[in-house]
């Protein structure tokens, strides 16, 4: 066991500490550096510090770009404030670069600005002068403050081979210029290695005291977040892990799968602990297998999920309308990635609410939720179980890349017994009541699980009626069609209208769903210090639409919606408010509506920031 | 909060009632007069009579086509799934449920076809559960296209100057998959040899398979006339551990050959033989591993040790 005594673990604040009330940090380095590990534990310190945090990896679609390509750039943003944090911001105000190549890849993307502090690895200056001279013109051309850093010779005081490490050398870096408690940082590095020797941890831990003790000396830099005063109890994680964590707090005891990004470390998580918690995991032969799978141990009366990602779900179709048609419970997590097709299979975004809600063939009602923080990735997997039994009907939980791999704190649920699926019913069946006996109303209807006497029934995805036989009537149809569709409606009865955020009247009103909450939120309540009348409304429930739309929409005299999913241009080639093609949500809110909703939305794979949403505000109202 | 474990699911009594074999039966098939579906079904309800199966314990999975109408005649549990996809949703019942006696019932396009994939992986999987591959050789209720198991030359509405490619051994293919645990075949045209079959397949612990060559009258009406006229045109493996015939029936049958089912070798070399049907049980190892053995490890667990186990969980991300 090593000790930390010959390390200054108290510091006081230097004078030339600056206080501001949030940052934005970053990491870039090519694939495999370990910069992602880095980060995640910054986040993760500075969260049980106290501080608001939001993370977003940044991520190349090939799994080994060749080194030092600007299409290469891998890592990962640290959002840290004194309060909550609900999206990436805008852009940087420290980077830390393992190469100069991987910035150009994030200026690309307009991460940074004039100001923007960037502190570099300087072994490429003899390694690759000519490229390393021109990027540092470049660099300084565009405003940007580089400080150039000896990282390799420095890790090389500790360790043999810089490679492994180095990200360890500049957390400790970190650590100091943001005054993060270094012990914590140390828990943190033994909960990374926990399953390597203690010689690793203990190079990793040097290399910790290395980058901090460096910084320390060499840096004049250094800031001040200060966290609330008293943040509650709280516990810090991604969205995936949060959703894995509601899995298990639902009562859910199958999860069956095929690997997909970014909805794969779901099952990662849960294959870790699930079977500790009374549940396990399936991975199955391919995405239809796997739904198929959980369908069938639904049908048997155990509660089942399945997880997916875009391709995956085109897969699993059929399946989703054999589980409508014969009304299997059952909770479909899709995270949403760029589509169609593969399509960018690490990025973000918002696509498949349209394949969702309409993938099937013929008239295939579902509910369809979104959760808009990693806050709701937990909760909302309790809420789609209780939704998928009460209403015997799919649930789709629509997530996305952003809210899957962000890290936030948010406050430590409670884990209650209420949150679980009851047991398996065994009593027997009510000989007079039939399997499908559709209230008249809702359309609701108690299902029989086999083991139950007298409830013996066939399931079929033929048209059938209340007693599960095939149809061979056309009014059959018609009616448990009906059934079916009365269900969405009976949910409706369940929701109230959505708060908006901001006044209930004015100029313009946003919509939005999912992850893209945080940005929106930030750039109205910016845009209304200005004295602009913009408000925002956030929908969770897109199946059924949450009720009162219309109502609240005629207060605002302009209403668009923010999405990450394509939409035409208006005054594009060809294109003219006749032949424009709408975002997803501003479709169904058109036709669910019929006021003349607009949107704004890119397919940059990107997570929307405050300030591009604040430039379409001031556009929108010129 | 009542959690119903491994063991209470498995002993749960169900009173003293004799089922007869009326009490498996339900409706009218709709198959056609003639058909190899309703000997199996007839043999079938007889095997959950002669085992006393509890009606309401049993399900019957199927995919698409004429034979999976099967769970429609069965007065248990039923799922009439999609064409293809029978094994995946019969495995996610078994996983959690090991006190469910689970059969599939499947046919040749279902199974050795659109659902290539899954017939693969149940095999690899093992799991407990009794598969009957009704296989006619043709697509019948989509009216006469080419089946993956139509011999080259069939004449069909998708070849109709005859298909051009071998068709897909089913015995050969399952015996071909690691871990296959039970592969047997029989034809519909010996109800002796039909129920005895599917009785070992259901005694077997695991996957068992059986293939049922059957007739089409509708479609194929004359593919087995002769077979069935020439009593050389079947090969009957027997064993002391193989599918057992009373002696009158083992009299039918003028080839007999002597097969230890512990022999793959053997059981390949004999799925492969060209003049003569070969009718048995090729294969079987009782001591597999079992997928649903390891879906069951931790059913029932109580609420309270699952509640304990998350919050752990939720301690290594607290702030």
């Amino acid at each position: 066991m090593i000790t930390t005594q010959s390390f200054p673990i108290e510091k006081e604040i230097k004078n030339r500490s600056i206080t501001v009330s949030q940052h934005v940090v970053e990491i870039v380095s090519d694939s495999g550096e370990g910069a992602q590990k880095a980060g995640q534990s910054f986040g993760s310190i500075s969260a049980k510090m106290g501080n608001g945090v939001w993370t977003v990896e940044i991520i190349p679609a090939e799994i080994q770009p060749p080194a030092r390509s600007r299409a290469g750039a891998s890592g990962i943003r640290i959002r840290i404030g004194s309060e909550k944090v609900t999206n990436m911001g805008d852009h940087a105000n420290l980077v830390v670069a393992l190469n100069e190549q991987v910035l150009y890849g994030r200026i690309a993307q307009d991460a940074y600005t004039k100001d923007t502090v960037i502190l570099l690895e300087n072994k490429w200056a003899l390694k690759n002068k000519e490229e390393y001279t021109t990027a540092l013109a470049d660099f300084n051309a565009k405003g940007f403050k580089v400080i150039e850093i000896p990282m390799e010779a420095e890790c090389m005081k500790y360790v043999s081979d810089a490679k492994k490490g180095k990200n360890m050398w500049v957390l400790g870096m970190l650590c100091e210029i943001y005054n993060r408690d270094i012990t914590k940082a140390e828990d943190q590095i033994r909960e990374v290695f926990k399953k390597k020797s203690e010689k690793v941890f203990e190079d990793n831990v040097n290399l910790l005291h290395g980058g901090y003790n460096w910084a320390k000396e060499n840096l004049d830099l250094n800031f001040e977040i200060p966290p609330p005063e008293n943040a509650g109890d709280q516990i810090v994680m991604n969205g995936n892990e949060a959703m894995a964590m509601g899995v298990m707090a639902a009562g859910i005891e199958v999860c069956a799968m095929y690997p997909i990004t970014p909805a794969t470390s779901i099952s990662h998580k849960l294959a870790e602990c699930f079977e500790n918690a009374g549940g396990i995991v399936h991975q199955a032969e391919d995405e239809i297998a796997a739904i198929g799978f959980a369908i069938g141990s639904s049908y048997a009366g155990k509660t089942a999920l399945t997880v997916t990602s875009g391709p995956g779900l085109a897969l699993k179709t059929e399946f989703i309308g054999l589980a409508v048609m014969a009304e299997v419970p059952l909770v479909i997590i899709d995270v949403q990635r760029g589509g169609p097709s593969t399509g960018l299979p690490t990025k973000v975004e918002q696509g498949d609410l349209l394949a969702a809600l309409y993938g099937e063939a013929g008239d295939a009602p579902k509910i369809i939720i979104a959760p808009s923080t990693i806050e709701e990735c937990f909760h909302f997997v309790i809420k789609a179980r209780k939704l998928a039994e009460q209403f015997r009907s799919p649930v789709f939980i629509l997530s996305d890349t952003n809210l899957a791999t962000g890290v936030s704190p948010f406050p430590r649920p409670k884990i209650n017994v209420e949150s679980f699926a009851s047991p398996i019913d065994q009593s027997t069946w009510d000989k007079n009541v039939s399997p499908f006996d559709w209230d008249p109303k809702t359309g609701i209807s108690k299902r029989p699980i086999p083991g139950q006497k007298d409830g013996m029934y066939t399931l079929t995805g033929l048209a059938h009626d209340e007693d599960s036989k095939v149809a061979y009537e056309p009014e059959i149809n018609q009616k448990s069609s009906e059934a079916r569709s009365r269900k969405i409606a009976a949910v409706l009865q369940t929701l109230k209208p959505p708060v908006v955020n901001g006044d209930e009247s004015g100029d313009l009103l946003l919509v939005g769903w999912g992850s893209t909450k945080g940005a929106i939120e930030e750039a109205v309540a910016t845009a209304r210090k200005s004295g602009v009348k913009v408000s925002s409304l956030h929908l969770h429930f897109l199946s059924p639409m949450e009720p009162g739309l219309e109502d609240i929409f005629k207060k605002f005299k302009k209403v668009k919606t923010v999405e990450l999913n394509y939409s035409d241009t208006i005054g594009d080639p060809l294109i003219t408010k006749k032949s424009r093609r709408y975002a997803q949500l501003a479709w169904l809110l058109r036709a669910h509506t019929l006021v003349d909703v607009d949107c704004y939305s890119n397919v940059f794979g990107q997570p929307i920031n405050p300030s591009k949403v604040l430039d379409m505000i001031k556009e929108k109202l010129k | 909060m009542l959690e119903l474990t491994h063991d209470d699911l498995c002993n749960m009594s169900h009173g003293e009632t004799a089922f007869s074999i009326d009490d498996y039966k339900k409706g009218v098939p709709r198959w056609c007069p003639g058909c190899g579906d309703n000997s199996v079904l007839n043999s079938v309800q007889k095997l959950c009579k002669d085992k006393q199966l509890v009606p309401e314990k049993t399900v019957f999975v199927s995919g698409i086509g004429c034979s999976s109408r099967f769970p429609h005649y069965m007065n248990t549990y039923g799922f009439h799934g999609l064409h293809g996809r029978a094994f995946p949703v019969a495995e996610g019942v078994k996983f959690r449920r090991p006190d469910l006696n689970v059969f599939v019932i499947t046919g040749d396009g279902d199974c050795c076809s659109i659902g290539t994939a899954h017939w693969i992986h149940a095999i690899r999987y093992n799991m407990n559960m009794t598969v009957l591959l009704l296989d006619n050789s043709i697509y019948g209720l989509t009216k006469k296209q080419t089946s993956p198991t139509s011999a080259t030359g069939t004449k069909s509405n998708t070849h109709p100057k005859g298909s051009v490619l071998p068709p897909i051994n089913p015995i050969q293919t399952t015996l071909s998959v690691s871990n296959a645990s039970f592969v047997a075949q029989t034809v519909d045209w010996k109800p002796a040899h039909v129920f005895e079959t599917i009785k070992a397949a259901y005694e077997h612990p695991g996957f068992s398979f059986v293939r049922v060559i059957q007739r089409c009258p509708k479609f194929m009406g004359d593919l087995y006339e002769t077979t069935i006229a020439d009593q050389s045109a079947l090969t009957l493996l027997t064993h002391e551990n193989g599918i057992k015939l009373d002696e009158k029936a083992e009299k039918s049958f003028k080839n007999i050959i002597q097969h230890n089912p512990s022999d793959i070798n053997k059981g390949r070399e004999y799925a492969e033989m060209k003049d003569s049907i070969p009718i048995g049980l090729f294969y079987q190892n009782k001591n597999a591993p079992r997928y649903d053995e390891y879906g069951a490890h931790n059913i029932g667990m109580p609420v309270t040790e699952r509640i304990t186990a998350i919050n752990k969980e939720l301690d290594k991300y607290a702030v």
